[in-house]
């Protein structure tokens, strides 16, 4: 008997008004498939109503984070070789609205994203033709803060997001933290008002299911705990600013 | 329907800072982008992006004109020589612009923005940030683009994300706007727009393999053909010399800048036995180095028939870790190879297209209030074959020059109106053909006829093409096109529709997989990343000229035409690093 990656896949379309449901499906076994390559195969050959986000299949976008076999994982960056001698279940990314199948709707998670000013706040003037110089040491501090790909990995492992909805999250706080930590950005103080209150880094518990759930083996956690570090500072520095 | 001054579809690089050109002149912008703009494809470039800053100890004596040069020697001569030279003396101040912006370029030891050599360039020119170069400058544009959409100063900046645009509305040579579906409620609508920027990317994936997203089809270059907009010099697909054997997954280039080898089954640094690529071996450019490992492959001294090795062992792990981090993940991760220890089994794959929709410098095509920029379009700055670094400079340049002009022409008088019936009734042209697909006979599977296109262009039109080949491909594609009429959308649920997604990509696919047939089949020399076995040479004389391709509805297949490239700085020369 010819090999088959077995797979349980969690089926739903709010249209339907039906309840949610796992579909089994058998996929022909090929060296190195992916679970992204199976899905496809899935989409192309057995159900074409299949729906899942993708775009680079290489790691790098942030598409395709599901929960694989009870973890959070990038389809595309997972062997479907773990699905040969067991059925594997795959589910959406939680604590988000499911738009149909393994898509879930991303706004919740942007907005939270759109909210810490997500962008450099250098305070100063550009210099006429040519860059801010940074030390390598300075830039040091960027190294993996600003390897983020946000797939919404750790936002959907927090037990934080799943209860309070106005929680910044993992994500929005990593990068927070990310400009606080570059040597160019002027508004740290701005930034850590914005996210010191009871749905800012106080809101979290340090759980750490964050940082373990990463694909991209980033520590959340640690930019958290650095905001708060700073947080303490600042207030300790300027009771006013509170 | 709704109205827009100007609307970008695409949110990558080129989109993205076309949008922010826009807006900067204070005029209303729309993004329609299928995916949200950070899973776009620039998110993947990985080694860098060229301007002579001067940064490198090597470096000191680049210049605009040095790197414009370079640029069009390795177009072998087919790039527009005053268009080049804008684009390169235009870098400096566009890398320093995303730097202010913060974007985490790696550093020098003195803090200046660090650079890498790369291949067929005098000196080392290449910006980067470690091995993610794509994915900071992305990130860095997306973050001003939320400071613009957050901006109360300005006229509107808005994103729709997940919208895929599925026809461009042309009428008496004027654009009029798009029709585009909400992949979230499935929603078809209309947009009247006075003017429109195609930032679509790259068409990598009418080859199987490719190193291009999932996402990067031929649908992007087929929407404005289709509506009468002509495609340039579709027949100069790039070949990477280094992609992953299985997934085609990209190996940078900076691999090789940072000192990797090239070697055959025996070991061998093969490169020096051939004439083109003696003296620069790993960093000669893409076309000769693709070529020449195509060649150990073919003559049985590849790695087990199949491959060549990428080896980076003699960096050291230090290096290795500092530069290249994202490669020994991803080689990790998808052939279970480390290369601190091991050697990377490559091979050469389809990467990156040369060709696209016709543009002026502006980014301006022959119709109007049509623009184009990105790897969507075709100035042409790289001829018939790109320096690795210079598509993603291309895109922010590009970017920003067409979102200038676009917004120029929305603000100019006595512009030509334009008309909501026309996108009235082409939303209701488009939806009848959506129901058309719904109700075809299902004898035939879209998702096959795409493998076998993918698989026929790589053995058809690839790096060795030939009369035969490139004739069979043809026919194979009239036929593919012809069973495409037989193919069927069966799922007609509202939400996320991939079904109806895939169908209109693959469409696209088949049409602009000819255009590219049909350019090489005519081109009758071998120029750039363009080789024809039977015509080994270039012919100055007949082909100093950009292949210009209009979709011909009638017979459904594309008409071709030439114009002759813009020269005026440098004579073409013999090429050889
Ligand atoms: C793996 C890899 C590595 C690379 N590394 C480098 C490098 O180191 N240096 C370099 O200079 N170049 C590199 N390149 C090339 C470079 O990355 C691309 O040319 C460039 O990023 C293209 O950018 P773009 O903005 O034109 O298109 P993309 O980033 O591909 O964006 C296209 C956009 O269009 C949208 N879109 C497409 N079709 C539709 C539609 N029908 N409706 C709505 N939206 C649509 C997409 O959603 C997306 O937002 C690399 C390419 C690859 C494949
Ligand atoms: S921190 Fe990690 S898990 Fe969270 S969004 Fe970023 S890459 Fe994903
Ligand atoms: S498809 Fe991009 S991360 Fe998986």
């Amino acid at each position: 008997m010819s090999q088959v990656f077995k797979f349980s896949i969690f089926r739903f379309d709010p249209d339907e008004g039906k309840k949610p449901r796992f579909d089994n499906f058998d996929v022909p076994f090929k060296a190195g498939m992916t679970i992204l390559d199976a899905l496809f195969h899935i989409q192309g050959h057995i159900d074409t109503s299949l729906a899942f986000r993708f775009s680079c299949r290489a790691g790098v976008c942030g598409s395709c984070a599901m929960h694989i076999d009870g973890k959070y994982k990038l389809a595309c960056e997972t062997q479907a070789s773990i699905a040969l001698n067991k059925r594997v279940t795959i589910r959406p990314i939680a604590h988000l609205p499911i738009i149909r199948d393994l898509v879930v709707d991303m706004k919740p998670f942007w907005d939270q994203y759109k909210r810490i000013i997500p962008y450099l706040m250098p305070g100063d003037v550009a210099p006429e033709g040519r860059e801010r110089y940074q030390t390598t040491s300075e830039r040091q501090k960027l190294d993996h803060v600003i390897d983020c790909i946000l797939c919404a990995s750790c936002h959907s492992s927090c037990p934080m997001t799943a209860s309070d909805p106005e929680y910044i999250g993992p994500a929005a706080l990593l990068k927070a933290n990310r400009f606080v930590v570059d040597s160019r950005d002027q508004s740290t103080a701005q930034r850590l008002q914005m996210v010191g209150d009871e749905h800012g880094v106080w809101r979290c518990h340090t759980v750490f299911n964050c940082s373990l759930a990463c694909p991209k083996d980033l520590d959340p956690a640690g930019s958290i705990a650095n905001l708060k570090r700073e947080a303490t500072k600042n207030f300790l520095k300027k009771p006013s600013t509170r | 329907m709704t109205r827009h001054d100007v609307i970008v579809v695409g949110a990558g690089l080129a989109g993205l800072r076309a949008a922010i050109a826009v807006n900067q002149k204070n005029v209303k912008v729309a993004v329609l982008t299928k995916v949200h703009p950070i899973r776009s494809h620039s998110v993947s470039a990985q080694g860098g992006i060229n301007a002579a800053l001067g940064n490198n100890p090597r470096g000191g004596f680049d210049s605009a004109e040095k790197h414009a040069f370079d640029t069009v020697k390795g177009s072998d001569y087919l790039a527009d020589q005053q268009s080049v030279m804008k684009f390169t003396s235009t870098a400096p101040e566009i890398i320093y612009e995303m730097e202010h912006w913060g974007c985490p370029f790696s550093r020098t030891p003195e803090g200046k923005i660090a650079q890498r050599p790369f291949g067929g360039a005098g000196f080392p020119r290449t910006c980067y940030a470690a091995d993610k170069t794509g994915h900071v400058l992305l990130h860095t544009l997306y973050e001003q683009a939320v400071k613009y959409e957050q901006a109360s100063e300005r006229q509107n900046f808005q994103v729709f994300e997940e919208w895929m645009v599925t026809r461009l509305v042309v009428e008496d040579g004027v654009c009029h706007g798009v029709i585009a579906m909400n992949f979230n409620t499935g929603a078809v609508e209309a947009f009247l727009a006075d003017a429109v920027i195609f930032a679509t990317g790259g068409s990598g994936r009418i080859y199987a393999p490719s190193t291009n997203a999932i996402i990067n089809s031929g649908l992007g270059m087929a929407i404005p053909y289709w509506a009468g907009v002509p495609l340039k010099d579709m027949e100069f697909i790039q070949f990477h010399p280094t992609t992953l054997l299985g997934s085609g997954i990209l190996m940078t280039e900076g691999c090789r800048g940072e000192g990797g080898f090239l070697t055959n089954a025996n070991g061998e640094r093969f490169l020096s036995n051939y004439s083109d690529s003696a003296k620069a071996m790993e960093v000669a450019p893409r076309d000769i180095v693709a070529r020449n490992m195509q060649r150990e492959i073919l003559e049985g001294r590849g790695v087990k028939n199949e491959s060549i090795n990428l080896d980076l062992r003699h960096l050291g792990a230090e290096k290795i870790m500092e530069r290249l981090p994202g490669i020994r993940d991803i080689a990790m991760n998808f052939v279970g190879v480390d290369p601190i220890v091991t050697p990377i089994p490559v091979r050469p794959g389809q990467h990156y297209t040369m060709g696209g929709i016709d543009t002026n410098v502006d980014g301006a095509s022959e119709i109007k209030g049509f623009f184009a920029c990105g790897e969507a379009a075709c100035v042409s700055v790289h001829g018939a074959n790109r320096l690795g670094g210079n598509s993603l400079l291309e895109t922010l340049v590009f970017g920003k020059f067409s979102g200038e002009a676009a917004a120029d022409y929305v603000l100019s008088e006595g512009k030509p109106a334009v008309n909501p019936k026309a996108v009235e009734s082409a939303l209701e042209d488009e939806k009848q053909k959506f129901k058309t697909m719904e109700g075809g006979s299902g004898k035939e599977n879209a998702f096959t006829l795409n493998q076998e296109l993918g698989e026929m262009m790589v053995e058809n039109a690839g790096i060795f093409r030939d009369e035969e080949r490139l004739k069979s491909g043809w026919k194979t594609i009239k036929q593919l096109q012809r069973r495409f009429k037989e193919t069927r959308v069966t799922y007609t649920g509202k939400r996320f529709n991939q079904d109806l997604m895939w169908h209109l990509e693959i469409e696209g696919n088949l049409d602009l997989a000819e255009a590219v047939v049909a350019g090489a089949f005519a081109r009758k020399e071998s120029r750039g990343s363009h080789f024809r076995l039977d015509h080994d040479t270039r012919d100055d004389e007949k082909f100093l000229q950009h292949t210009i391709a209009r979709y011909d509805p009638q017979e459904g297949k594309p008409k071709l035409a030439y114009r002759p490239v813009e020269l005026g700085l440098w004579e073409p020369k013999e090429r050889k690093y």
